[in-house]
């Protein structure tokens, strides 16, 4: 069977997924990402790495969050950006999306960043992409977020040091989260013995157990000495449909509020995707409060990102062993 | 060409019971004799088929031959078939007399297959009004079907069930439940799952499947059910057949060898309607084929451009291209041991002349002299060189099969040689 990412081929062309990552790719994004954290400290926040790049944030769906962290993250590396959010697909008439990719490759781009809201977008352009042009996907449909997920990662690694000892959490619209696949999936090769994902049935894709987490129906059972809770963030239209009566009900049996949250570990960190939704997945008291780290993941979001370029671009600088 | 003899073929014709090698004699367009040749039996032409197979004609239950009309039926004939049936929801919508008309006798002008037009249950397939039924059935019409998509009225449903029964009309129907349908565009199971794919779980088929079955029963009348993807469906299929209900059932061929995890990284040809469905259901309609319960295989054939599948999973075309590689791929599960070769054969032959029921599938003395010559060790590719019809939009493109029709003959006509294969004889 193809898969998108050969375990046994390091230098990362395209990052469609992190599905069948290995450990040792995953760790070299992290680390590199670590000695990119300083970066965005500093008074001149660049770093020439990718000079004379083109780097293409192809959005068709609306991002703010993640399209300006690839932004900053490319703007760092010194790479040239163009953003390009043409909404919705179907307001593009006539145009294909093969016919914007080869327009695209003729103004000589060499990155190509990508959100659409249907699975697979992104395999479909790396499919159809010019050898030189790597494919970044920011997110496709309900497939893969794969830059998120190893932003979390690199969140939790920098809390906890150790993933093969840890319980993690992951509360919510499983279903229709491309983040929560991307996370289990990283969570896995990472060595996390203990993965639960919590909700409604209707908000859990059926087989979601062949993905190798724990299901819990009920909150707090999922919650009990977990040392990571991750809420997902619940779009709007779940309620006007049959999946979920109102945000009301929601928030009282699945909302992560600061009595549940004393069911974790005292030391557990509290994430989020992004963008909240107060008092509808998370209370207010817990997103503002100790154990939240959801504006961590943003400022991470940017290290991880330039680190994801710089290696697919294969401009990665040497490494000086850090663990 | 008024007489002709196949010398040296093994025959292998399931509706007599005959797998032997044996000569053919062919007399104007009909099968005159097996075995020794009549007394005073001249033929002007001879076909050496030592080492070949000789087969009746292979009966495919749903093709779609677009856009190129001709192009597509010489695929048939590529193929071994010599008869097609094509489903109404294709070209102009089969919901009139003329149209019907029009489709015979442009494929009859074409020449290389014959074409079994089925009319459409209601006008324009919208679900709402009785379509001409008789009317269609008087010009030529074998079965009548509300298309791709079932009638989600059940009321509706009845009342056209009950029409048809009246005139003991076919009825041809995919069973499905059309809300759990309508969303998806993969079966629901670990692969959708994994790839965030909106899914069509295997109860969307017996769901739609069992509520049918009780309008069968209810109006009587004779219902076939095309393209059985769920190993779900298969014990409401034996149930009623245990009952007595009038009811056949096909599998489309790709549905024998596919299954979800072909999908991979979202390979949009692998996208078609039922969606492939697990390793599981796979196993069981092979299984179902050797039993009976299920009696043809069908191409199921929807030849596309590349454009239409050069999109992203959820948005490219559902279908495949197969009136090339239904025989060989049916073969491939007996290479593999999963049916008999008999079972398998019946299911291309006589297997869907019986649902029809049409005098087709058979090398009996007195049958139309449609039937194909294959050479079963041949191995071949698909791909743009070989295969005739327009769409090359399918998987096996570039892959390895074994199995190849050498000779189709349709009422006796050579209208199929396979140009330059080794060993062919003049």
């Amino acid at each position: 069977m193809m898969r998108p990412n050969p375990p046994d081929a390091p230098p990362l062309r395209h990052l469609l997924t992190t599905d069948g990552l290995s450990r040792p790719q995953i760790v070299s994004i992290l680390d590199l990402a670590e000695s990119f954290l300083p970066v965005g400290e500093r008074a001149v926040k660049k770093v020439p790495l990718l000079r004379g790049k083109t780097v293409v944030n192809l959005f068709f769906e609306p991002s703010t969050r993640t399209r300006m962290t690839f932004e900053l993250a490319a703007k760092r590396l010194s790479a040239d950006v163009l953003n390009l959010e043409v909404g919705n697909s179907s307001t593009r008439k006539g145009e294909t999306l093969l016919d914007t990719l080869q327009n695209l490759e003729a103004m000589q781009m060499d990155m190509l960043v990508v959100r659409h809201a249907e699975s697979g977008a992104a395999d479909f352009f790396a499919r159809h992409a010019a050898p030189h042009v790597s494919v970044l996907n920011a997110g496709d449909g309900r497939h893969a977020h794969p830059t998120q997920a190893l932003l979390d990662m690199f969140t939790i690694r920098r809390h906890k040091r150790d993933f093969t000892q840890l319980a993690v959490a992951i509360v919510g619209d499983v279903a229709h989260s491309r983040v929560a696949r991307s996370q289990i999936h990283a969570l896995r090769i990472l060595g996390v013995p203990d993965i639960r994902v919590v909700a409604p049935r209707t908000l859990l894709p059926t087989a979601i157990e062949s993905l190798g987490v724990r299901v819990f129906a009920r909150l707090e059972p999922a919650l009990r000495d977990c040392d990571v809770v991750i809420a997902l963030r619940l779009q709007r239209e779940r309620m006007q449909g049959t999946q979920l009566p109102s945000e009301t009900e929601y928030f009282r049996h699945y909302g992560l509020d600061p009595a549940r949250l004393t069911l974790a570990r005292p030391d557990a960190i509290v994430m989020h995707p992004g963008p909240i939704n107060r008092n509808v997945e998370i209370a207010s008291a817990v997103a503002d409060g100790p154990q939240s780290v959801i504006l961590e993941q943003v400022t991470n979001g940017i290290a991880v990102r330039m680190a994801v370029m710089a290696l697919t671009l294969g401009q990665a600088p040497a490494r000086s062993g850090t663990a | 060409m008024t007489a002709l003899t196949i010398a040296g073929g093994r025959i292998i014709d399931p509706a007599n019971a005959v797998d032997a090698q044996q000569d053919l004699h062919l007399r104007d367009g009909r099968v005159l004799a097996v075995g020794p040749a009549p007394a005073g039996f001249q033929a002007e032409t001879r076909i050496d088929a030592h080492g070949r197979w000789i087969l009746p004609g292979l009966i495919d239950l749903c093709a779609r031959p677009v856009p190129d009309l001709p192009r597509e039926l010489r695929a048939a004939a590529a193929g071994g078939v010599t008869s097609l049936c094509v489903p109404p929801e294709v070209g102009p919508c089969i919901d009139t007399p003329a149209v019907a008309e029009r489709l015979l006798e442009q494929a009859r002008r074409a020449g290389s297959t014959w074409v079994h037009p089925v009319g459409a249950l209601t006008r324009a397939l919208a679900g709402e009004q009785l379509a001409e039924l008789a009317a269609l059935q008087d010009a030529g019409c074998v079965a009548v079907s509300p298309g791709a998509d079932t009638i989600a009225d059940s009321r509706t449903l009845r009342q056209a069930l009950a029409y048809a029964a009246s005139h003991d009309l076919l009825v041809m129907l995919s069973p499905r439940d059309p809300w759990l349908h309508r969303h998806g565009c993969a079966h629901e199971g670990a692969t959708s799952t994994r790839l965030g794919l909106p899914a069509i779980p295997g109860i969307a088929e017996s769901i739609g499947l069992a509520r049918d079955l009780a309008l069968v029963e209810l109006t009587g009348v004779r219902a076939h059910f095309c393209r059985i993807s769920s190993a779900l469906s298969l014990p409401l299929l034996q149930q009623a057949r245990a009952r007595g209900l009038p009811v056949t059932a096909n599998v489309a061929v790709h549905h024998l060898h596919l299954c979800d995890t072909d999908l991979a990284a979202f390979d949009t040809l692998c996208r078609v309607d039922p969606p492939l469905r697990g390793a599981a259901d796979r196993d069981a309609l092979r299984e179902a084929i050797g039993q009976g319960t299920i009696e043809a295989v069908c191409s199921d054939h929807h030849p596309l451009g590349a454009d239409a599948k050069r999109m992203p999973f959820p948005q490219a075309a559902s279908g495949m291209a197969g009136l090339e590689t239904l025989l060989p791929l049916t073969l491939a599960a007996v290479w593999e041991g999963r049916m008999s070769l008999e079972r398998a054969i019946a299911g291309l032959t006589i297997g869907p002349a019986q649902i029809l029921g049409l005098p087709l599938g058979t090398l009996t003395a007195g049958a139309a002299a449609d039937l194909c010559i294959v050479d079963p060790e041949q191995r071949w590719t698909p791909d743009a060189t070989t295969l005739v019809s327009s769409g090359h939009n399918t998987p096996f493109l570039g892959r390895s099969l074994r199995g190849r029709v050498t000779h189709t003959l349709l009422g006796g006509r050579i209208v199929h040689r396979l140009d330059a294969p080794p060993r062919d004889a003049p």
